[in-house]
């Protein structure tokens, strides 16, 4: 009955606005999908070992919005938001995503579940919005802006380590 | 107009497109090192581009350079890379961490869901593994 918990998510940086995050799950995708975006269970979930989600707050319709605030295990509180673009039920959500601590900067993000065999492969593709907030990410050191997967990279940086 | 940032750390280095593709190069070539005119041949650019990325790429340490005779021959050295990786390497965690919970919230609607579902189907879902049948 447990779920397989081996495989890890597996994170790229397709291009230099984007990253891509992919992970399987042991879970037919319209379980996935209620866990994804009913509040009871994303608070269960979201904050992996950050913190505590202390509100989980969504409207799930084109045009409403969801709102995800966390209480870190520092004790500062860490606040995300979002509306949403598009909802295709247990198949395919886009949202925006905004942290609260840097409102200005909008990603466009794109979570698509695909099942297989009772398994259900996640996708979550951020998108930032402009060159503007991406060199905002590349400036403050959080991102690396490369068009390689990390992969290859990380081929490259093990074998000359 | 403001060009430090550009030579401070792999990160900034590695931004430029053709800088990574000098690396690739480097990276997938089968002799370890490169002369400019190898690479210049390679990459389809104009040699002092080719030299203006190598200067950037030398300055952050992600090529080591060496006279042989008249030629400077460049080779990769992987491990400015290795911040790069690393924050990945933390983004990844953070998401395995989250999603280890959300194979146990997962788990649960699972046996939810088969302990909802009538008796029959329930039944139906158990001969489906004894006998291989299972078109609904």
């Amino acid at each position: 009955m447990v779920a397989v918990t081996s495989n890890s998510a597996v994170v790229t940086l397709p291009s230099d606005t984007q990253i891509l995050i992919t992970r399987e799950f042991d879970a037919p995708k319209h379980l996935v999908f209620q866990a994804w975006t009913t509040p009871e269970l994303i608070k269960r979930w979201w904050s992996g070992d950050h913190g505590e989600v202390i509100i989980a707050e969504v409207d799930l319709r084109v045009g409403g919005t969801w709102r995800y605030v966390m209480t870190a295990n520092e004790g500062f509180e860490v606040a995300f938001h979002g509306e949403f673009h598009e909802i295709l039920p247990n198949e395919r959500i886009v949202s925006t995503e905004v942290f609260e601590g840097m409102p200005d900067a909008h990603a466009v993000d794109t979570i698509t579940f695909t099942e297989q065999d009772g398994r259900t492969t996640l996708t979550i593709l951020v998108q930032h919005e402009s060159k503007e907030h991406r060199d905002g990410h590349v400036e403050s050191g959080m991102e690396a802006g490369m068009q390689e997967s990390m992969s290859h990279l990380e081929e490259v940086a093990r074998s000359l380590r | 107009m403001a060009r430090a940032a550009t030579t401070t750390d792999a990160f900034n280095a590695v931004a430029e497109p053709r800088r990574r593709q000098i690396l690739d190069v480097l990276a997938t070539s089968a002799a370890e090192e490169r002369s400019v005119n190898e690479l210049v041949a390679a990459l389809r650019m104009s040699q002092p581009l080719v030299s203006k990325h190598l200067r950037v790429l030398r300055e952050v340490g992600l090529v080591d350079v060496r006279d042989e005779g008249r030629q400077r021959m460049y080779r990769l050295n992987g491990q400015p890379l290795q911040p790069i990786y690393d924050w990945v390497k933390t983004y990844e965690r953070s998401w395995s961490r989250r999603f280890e919970q959300l194979d146990v919230v997962l788990a649960e609607l699972k046996t939810a869901e088969l302990k909802n579902a009538e008796p029959g189907e329930a039944e139906l879902e158990e001969t489906e593994h004894g006998d291989g049948g299972s078109d609904e």
